[in-house]
Parts: structure tokens; C-alpha cells; sequence
């Protein structure tokens, strides 16, 4: 479960958060496209230490550190399954270090954008409006539904359910009286949700104007220059420089 | 008997719920802790069954630490009735809900069927016996999760906000089922909001606020004390506010109790008219 604390939203005040989600969303995708270009470590090593400024711009290294030991185990079975095979061990590690900084990117950019900003910049992208509302509530739901879980676990063990115990088909069984009302808390409380919105005029009109409008700023477009630029370079690099001079 | 030594607690987040907490609660007592919204009452429940364990200090019931057992032994011992039953209910039938802790601590299936029925018939609900747990209304879903902990029958009851979702009527038979379960020797820890409720009741208070305990006496000395209980977020009784402003007239401060009240107004009216 903490692996995913490294994914999550955080409000902190920081340049990174500000930059609009759609000027991230480039630069993240940009960084899990050249990362999928390469094979070989080096270029590797480099894409990902250039994440480490925009870590530290964004206030995010303890959560984003968290991830990343979260994927550690992955990337390592990685390693593994690909030396198992019979690929070089360079390969190999090149490989798990790949997984590492798509990792890297994907924590980067859920850890600055909020939930709220991700529906905006859907929505900007002209998916319809329901989608973009179910994705960002679900996304919000989540922790509510984590803590839920908690307290159902704790009640259930009050009454002497033992989780840990019996063999695995019972251990699985032993999950039913959590995920009952957890299930039914979630649909309670959607269908409590639709009514509170209808409740406020939720759909009433077609054209729908945003609290928030998002507007991309020069800082914005900087950012995706340079993400661009990266792009090229790492395009260059891959098909222009020859193979050998790469390690 | 419960004793809570200078426990302190904090989440894993770095909130820390619980400074300093010491508590003794003998065996047949009745207390009801109150205090305001995140005064650290559930955490400190919590900790009687051993689902929290103290971050610093230690709990321990009948002389065994909590740190020593698992929450199901503890439970055994301890029942603790979460606030919410939405919690915990997942059974097709309301006598199931009932029977799955009885079950999970292992009694024999005839022991199974006759404490199932005691409950059901305790908490006035042996006409849903077959129904889904889910088709109840709010307060009924309440008395069943009451009735699945009453069930195995524990030495410490433990009722996290009881009366929220009853309707009054409901309120004065919980209020009797608590009196009951304690003058038949059962230990009674409440928490609640509800101030008349407790008023009623008159137990042993404990009032927490900010993480730690800042009052603990008889009902009618501290429900009635004006600046303890504005400190816990709370306000008086209403019959203590009544008897508190008309003070001047020689009416006792420290009445909870309605019958007392009735008894001390009707003897100053008459007084007046003699």
C-alpha cells in the first residue's frame, strides 16, 4: 500500500504544481517515450537524473523516494527474469532500470497534479464532461475508501475475524466480511452522491463553465519546449549516433 | 479491571491522537467518555482491545498487556461496538450477522444457536431474524451490530456512539439494556456526543479534549461544572441550565436527574404558596 502513497496528490506550493496538467502530461509522456527508445543504460542513467531537478523543484523527493522503493522489488524481478533468460547482465540491468524511470515519471507527474487539474485538463481535451467527472471521483475516492477499509478491518477483527488464519482457500474467505460492506458502503455512497449533486442542478445545462479555467502560461511553454527538445535529441541520438558509441 | 498508563499514541501520519492517558475502570462500572470531535475518544476505545497499541505507555486488562495478546483474544474479553454498523455488516440473514462472532471464537454450534436467539430477543429484533441485514432501517442495523458483540456475552462492553440514528424511544430501551447489562455485573464504557443521554444514565464522566482527559467524575458533579464541559466542546444539560439560572431562587446547580428536578421545583412551589 505505500508504494502508491508515492503516487499520490499532494498540495504543496512549488513551480512544478503550478505548471498546467496538459504541459506535464507532455513531459511525463515524453520522458516514458524516450525512455522506450532506449536500451542501453547510459541514456538511460541520464533521462532519469533529469527528473532529479524537477523532483526537487517540486518539493516531492520523500513521497517520490517512496515510490520508487515501492517499484524497487519490481525492477529487481526484472533484473532477474532478464539475466534467467540469458541476456547480458548490461541489458539486464538497463532493463530494470528502465522499468525505474517510467516509474520515476508516472510519480512525478500524479505526485504535482491534482485530481481537480487532471479533470480540467480532460475536459479541455474535449472528453465529455460525465467521463472526466467519474475520473476525477474515483481518483478522490480513493483514500476515502482506503481508511474505510481500515475501519472495517478493525471492525471485523472485534468480533474476532482473524485474517492471517487457516490455509489459503480460507484466508481468501476470510476477505468476504471485509469486502461486503465495503462494497456496499461504495455504492451507498455513490447513489447518496448523485442524488446530492442532482440536488445541485448537476447536468442541467449543456455548456458548462469552469471555477477554475486553465491557461497556459509562458512557463508552460518553456517547459514543453524543452521537454520537445529532449525528444529530438534523444531521437538524434538513437538513430543518428552509432550504436557503439552508446553503452 | 481496564488500566490505560500514560498512553500516548500517534498515526502513521505523525497525528498525535493520544498524550498521556491514564485511566482505571474497575470491573461493573459504567463510564461514559465525552468530548469533542477528534478528542481522541475512538483511539483511545480502540486501544481496549488491542486494535491500536500504544505508541508510549501501556494498556492492560485484568493485569495482561495488551501488547501480549491478539485483538481476537483480547475481543473475547472486550466487546467493542463500532459506531457505525455499516461497518460490519455482510451476512444474508440477521441471525448470521449475530452468530459470525460466536462462530469466529469458536462455540459449539448448539451454544451458537441459544446465544444467537438471547440477542435476538435482547435487542427486540427476533422478528428479522430472517431478513437481510441491509433491507433494516439505520437504527434497527444499529441494534444489530449490538446484538452481534452482546452475543458472546463480554465481561467489557465497549459502545462507540450508541444512540446516534435512534429515535427517543429507542434511546430509553438502550438506556435500560446498558443499566441492565451493568447491574448484572457487565463493565460499560460508552462514548458519546449525546449529553442528555448520559445525563440520564448518570455514570462516571470522562471528558477529553485535545488528545488527553481533563475531567473524570460522577455525572452530576462534572456535566454540571459550566467550564469543563465548554472545554470538551459540550454544554450542559438543559435541566442544569435551568436550575444554574435560576440559581437565585435557591435551586440547586448540580441537577441532571429530571425526577430530582421535578421533586426540588414542586417542593419550592409549594413552599411559595405555604
Amino acid at each position: 500500500m505505500r508504494a502508491f502513497e508515492g503516487l499520490r496528490f499532494r498540495k504543496v506550493s512549488s513551480p512544478i504544481h503550478r505548471l498546467d496538467p496538459r504541459a506535464k502530461f507532455i513531459g511525463s509522456f515524453i520522458v516514458f517515450s524516450v525512455a522506450v527508445l532506449f536500451t542501453e543504460l547510459m541514456p538511460l542513467i541520464a533521462l532519469f537524473l533529469l527528473q532529479v531537478p524537477i523532483i526537487l523543484a517540486a518539493k516531492v523527493v520523500k513521497q517520490w523516494l517512496e515510490s520508487l522503493r515501492g517499484a524497487l522489488f519490481l525492477s529487481g524481478m526484472i533484473f532477474v527474469m532478464n539475466l534467467f533468460v540469458g541476456y547480458a547482465l548490461l541489458y539486464s540491468a538497463a532493463m530494470s532500470f528502465r522499468f525505474l524511470t517510467l516509474v520515476a515519471s508516472f510519480s512525478w507527474f500524479f505526485l504535482t497534479t491534482s485530481p481537480d487539474d487532471l479533470g480540467l485538463a480532460l475536459e479541455r481535451s474535449r472528453v465529455p464532461y460525465e467521463l472526466c467527472f467519474a475520473f476525477t471521483t474515483a481518483v478522490r475516492f480513493v483514500p476515502v475508501l482506503a481508511d474505510e477499509a481500515q475501519t472495517i478491518i478493525d471492525a471485523q477483527r472485534s468480533r474476532g475475524l482473524e485474517l492471517d488464519r487457516g490455509d489459503i482457500l480460507k484466508r481468501i474467505r476470510n476477505y468476504i466480511p471485509i469486502l461486503i460492506p465495503l462494497i456496499v458502503n461504495a455504492i451507498r455512497r455513490s447513489l447518496e452522491l448523485a442524488e446530492a449533486m442532482e440536488s445541485r442542478a448537476f447536468g442541467s445545462e449543456a455548456e458548462r463553465t469552469s471555477l477554475h479555467v486553465l491557461e497556459m502560461r509562458t512557463f508552460d511553454y518553456v517547459f514543453i519546449i524543452l521537454a520537445v527538445v529532449l525528444l529530438f535529441v534523444a531521437l538524434y541520438v538513437r538513430f543518428f549516433i552509432p550504436f557503439q558509441w552508446i553503452i | 479491571m481496564i488500566e490505560v498508563d500514560k498512553v500516548s499514541y500517534a498515526y502513521s501520519s505523525g497525528t498525535v491522537a493520544l498524550k498521556e492517558v491514564s485511566l482505571k475502570i474497575q470491573r461493573g462500572e459504567f463510564v461514559a467518555i465525552m468530548g469533542e470531535n477528534g478528542a481522541g475518544k475512538t483511539t483511545l476505545i480502540k486501544h481496549l482491545n488491542g486494535l491500536f497499541k500504544p505508541t508510549k505507555g501501556s494498556v492492560t486488562i485484568d493485569d495482561v498487556d495488551t501488547r501480549e495478546r491478539s485483538v481476537a483474544e483480547l475481543s473475547r474479553k472486550v466487546g467493542l461496538v463500532f459506531q457505525n454498523p455499516d461497518h460490519q455488516l455482510f451476512s444474508e440473514t440477521v441471525e448470521e450477522e449475530i452468530a459470525f462472532g460466536l462462530v469466529n471464537f469458536g462455540y459449539d454450534p448448539e451454544t451458537v444457536k441459544r446465544r444467537t436467539v438471547w440477542a435476538l430477543n435482547l435487542l427486540d429484533l427476533k422478528r428479522y431474524r430472517d431478513s437481510s441485514p441491509f433491507m433494516l432501517s439505520g437504527g434497527e442495523r444499529k441494534r444489530v451490530a449490538l446484538a452481534s458483540v452482546l452475543a458472546w456475552n463480554p465481561e467489557y462492553i465497549v459502545l462507540d456512539e450508541p444512540t446516534i440514528g435512534q429515535d427517543q424511544m429507542q434511546k430509553d430501551r438502550l438506556r435500560e439494556l446498558i443499566i441492565q447489562l451493568n447491574t448484572q455485573g457487565r463493565t460499560v464504557i460508552i462514548v458519546s456526543h449525546d449529553i442528555e443521554f448520559v445525563a440520564d444514565c448518570a455514570p462516571r464522566v470522562v471528558l477529553m479534549s485535545q488528545g488527553g482527559i481533563i475531567a473524570d467524575g460522577p455525572a452530576s458533579t462534572i456535566l454540571t461544572d459550566y467550564g469543563k464541559v465548554l472545554a470538551a466542546s459540550l454544554v450542559r444539560p438543559q435541566i442544569t441550565q435551568l436550575f444554574q439560572s435560576l440559581s437565585d431562587l435557591g435551586l440547586s446547580g448540580n441537577i441532571i436527574d429530571l425526577y430530582e428536578a421535578e421533586r426540588l421545583l414542586v417542593e419550592l412551589i409549594k413552599g411559595d404558596k405555604l
